[in-house]
């Protein structure tokens, strides 16, 4: 049954990414449309409201500067919301102002759509906060993250036409995606029992005669597009598991279609923009295989358990059951644990520091390669990085000058993806370092010896990658870790999107090569084995050591 | 093929003031996805769902609001069934659990300790019997439920303490097995709260 479920929930996904990647390519295609028709009057309203007169194409530096323009002035508002959040309106169960260092962390984490969270909502986050804050910056870090994938796709598939406007990208992404779905999710979600109230804390006196505090709020409104727009950020402290997030099973299944469906559907927009949809199915398989691995080795090791504990002679047969909720078990937490990893939404229903230590090994290294599906369009992104990386290697095996698309590969373009390639480890692996240099870091660490580092280079990866998720028992509300982690969430999203917006827009005005029967073709089954290569041998190369050190030590002293 | 909004080559032809457009931008969609979104969708379940909303509370016999059938309870009375291990004692206020790691010594003396726990309370289940769930902590320190097996193990101490016969208790437990969502998603389980309401309605009757 445990099989049948997973095989069950990965087959709907096939079934969506067609339809939802050619609704992304018609949303985006800028061609007229069916939709035009329902979505074209609000976005000419809201045109007309924020003052674009003119929708013409941009450069890929005016693109990436009008991005982050409006990011900053996002980060900006959620600021100050945050640091008078006590005497705003929207606040019944009265939540103070939120300290400087972790509003920093808080507004850089949401923005960089990571919603990595050192707060816990029950207590440090007002209903107007959850809605003003963090429900609006769940939709439109999502919306900038996809338009950049967007733009990229532009700029590697067309010639000389810019990346398109980012405004209209922007606008658009919220109208006619997030917005319609994350409403009809939110709907679902509340009719499957997610509360949605302006109500404060109820107190009751619960059956065994004692008093309970149970907390409420909007939730579903920023549940639906916490999944939607991979973004992560639970309502309440432990995210996802809590009962009031996802209350069931089948609520599991929304929210892991919720938040795999569109990131697993845009190798097919890609495939449309490039009028190849043999490339999209080719980046798609890619994705698919390394996920079903990693999923193998969460859900056969949580099954398996905790040696230590099943030698105690209990009836052990649900397997790790630490950390875990009854109604999910083992299959639906270790599909949703390498789901949210995946997609770096960042979102858990368990809690990832109890996994087995070769069942959170799966997680840390999928954030660690950080191709395999991804978010709002980083993972698809980093993933035709290591494709030009691919090209690029083997143009060097056979002596000719690599080609993509049809576009030859110079040095601008290698130097620029080396950056983005080789920022990644390093904003993992340097901070990690420092963490263990004072104890300002190793204050923090909650469990002891191999899962001490584990914990600290789990925070980091999950930052740089923009994930969010967490080995929860490190006490990370702190300067240090505000401070450190936010950063390396900026630097983690900016530096990686720069990069790669100027490899579309370089790519953008080359000339097309004619293609040859001697063209290395990019679309069949051998460039998929080439670019899993690639995919693992730099991700061995950088993070093995590390995770000999961590888990894979860890799993050798519990057995 | 071009695109329509497009007119030549690469060259960008939008003069707009770049930072009033992000700026307005910004401003609009606060006003839309942080305010105007979730009080429509608040408005809309209150409207269609509004027990569902509300956090689905559930009533005993007299009508008393006893909790969430979401949220799970603290019963340390031995004569109700009992959830999950919570580090939080499940106050509801501020979910979470101790994220013991599975290498963490600390929680293999917890677990020890609550099988001693079991081995007390429980003298005619042998600890082979005595499921994984029921001496582990949830993830949200909140989960309402247990699996058949762990509310069964629990019956022949329940029917000691009551005088209620095992076949009644277990023929309730079975009432108040859920099964998988749609018949394959999830797990069978037991809610822990609507199973205690119905045994402490069984004594009345």
């Amino acid at each position: 049954m445990d099989i049948l479920q997973i095989c069950i929930v990965i087959f709907v996904l096939l079934l969506l990414v067609k339809p939802v990647g050619t609704y992304v390519y018609h949303i985006f295609s800028n061609e007229p449309n069916r939709t035009d028709r329902i979505f074209g009057g609000v976005e000419r309203f809201l045109y007309r409201i924020i003052g674009l007169k003119q929708r013409g194409s941009m450069n890929w530096k005016k693109y990436a500067l009008s991005m982050i323009a409006t990011n900053i002035v996002l980060v900006a508002v959620s600021y100050i919301l945050l640091r008078t959040m006590g005497a705003l309106p929207g606040n019944p169960s009265g939540i103070g102002n939120m300290e400087a260092s972790l509003s920093f962390n808080t507004v850089i984490s949401f923005m960089t759509n990571t919603n990595l969270q050192h707060y816990s909502g029950e207590s440090g986050m007002s209903y107007f906060g959850q809605m003003i804050v963090i429900t609006m910056m769940m939709f439109t870090s999502a919306a900038s993250g996809l338009a950049i994938a967007i733009a990229f796709m532009r700029g590697i598939t067309r010639r000389g036409e810019g990346l398109g406007n980012f405004f209209e990208d922007f606008i658009k992404a919220h109208v006619r995606l997030f917005l319609p779905l994350a409403f009809i999710v939110t709907l679902l979600l509340v009719g499957l029992k997610v509360p949605q109230t302006l109500e404060p804390m109820r107190a009751v006196q619960t059956l065994g005669g004692g008093m309970q505090q149970i907390p409420l709020g909007p939730v579903a409104s920023l549940e639906s597009i916490k999944h939607l727009g991979t973004n992560g950020g639970g309502f309440f402290g432990v995210n996802s598991a809590h009962p009031f997030e996802n209350p069931s099973p089948l609520t599991n299944v929304i929210e892991i279609l919720s938040m795999w469906t569109i990131s697993a559907s845009l190798p097919y927009t890609f495939g449309r923009f490039a009028r190849n949809k043999k490339q999209g199915w080719m980046i798609s398989s890619v994705m698919m295989t390394l996920f079903v691995a990693f999923l193998c080795l969460t859900y056969f090791s949580e099954k398996a358990g905790n040696p230590l504990i099943n030698q105690l002679g209990i009836n052990s047969s649900g397997g790790s059951m630490e950390g875990k909720e009854v109604r999910f078990g083992i299959a639906q937490s270790a599909l949703f644990t390498t789901v949210t990893t995946a997609a770096t939404t960042g979102s858990v229903n368990n809690m990832h520091d109890t996994l087995t230590p070769l069942g959170g090994l799966a997680p840390l290294a999928e954030m660690m390669l950080n191709v395999v599906f991804g978010g709002k369009g980083v993972g698809f992104v980093n993933m035709i990085m290591y494709a030009i990386l691919g090209v690029f290697i083997c143009g060097l095996m056979v002596g000719r000058t690599p080609e993509f698309l049809g576009r030859k590969i110079e040095a601008r373009e290698m130097k620029l993806i080396a950056v983005a390639i080789l920022m990644h480890p390093f904003i993992i692996l340097a901070p990690t370092a420092i963490s263990f240099m004072t104890h300002l870091g190793t204050d923090a660490f909650s469990n002891p010896s191999y899962h001490s580092l584990s914990q600290s280079i789990y925070e980091f990866t999950s930052s740089a990658a923009n994930n969010g998720s967490g080995f929860e028992g490190l006490a990370d509300n702190t300067v240090f870790w505000n401070v450190s982690t936010g950063l390396v969430m900026l630097l983690g999203r900016y530096i990686s999107i720069i990069a790669l917006l100027a490899v579309a827009g370089s790519l953008a005005v080359k000339q097309k090569v004619a293609e040859t029967p001697g063209t290395f073709r990019t679309d069949n089954k051998l460039f998929a084995g080439i670019l899993t290569g690639t995919v693992l041998l730099i991700g061995a190369l950088t993070f093995l050591p590390v995770l000999v050190l961590g888990p894979v030590a860890e799993f050798l002293t519990l057995n | 093929m071009k695109t329509t909004v497009t007119t030549a080559v690469g060259e960008e032809k939008w003069n707009g003031s770049l930072w009033g457009v992000a700026l307005r931008t910004s401003l609009v969609l606060i006003v839309l996805c942080g305010i105007a979104y979730p009080l429509v969708c608040t408005g809309l379940a209150q409207l269609i769902f509004p027990s569902q909303a509300d956090g689905s509370m559930v009533k005993d016999s007299t009508g008393r609001v006893v909790g969430s059938e979401l949220i799970g309870q603290s019963f340390t009375d031995p004569s109700f069934f009992q959830g999950r291990v919570s580090s939080i004692d499940y106050q509801a206020e501020g979910s979470g659990s101790n994220n013991y790691a599975p290498s963490n010594p600390e929680l293999l003396k917890r677990v020890q300790a609550s099988i001693a726990d079991w081995q007390k309370n429980n003298p005619d289940v042998p600890v082979s019997e005595l499921p994984v769930d029921l001496i582990t902590n949830s993830g949200s320190g909140l989960d309402p439920h247990i699996t058949p097996e762990s509310a069964k193990a629990q019956v022949p101490r329940i029917s000691k303490l009551r005088g209620v016969s095992v076949d009644e208790l277990n023929l309730l437990v079975e009432r108040y097995t859920e099964g998988r969502d749609l018949g394959v998603f999830g797990e069978k389980r037991v809610n822990v709260l609507k199973l205690n309401l119905a045994l402490s309605e069984l004594g009345k009757s």
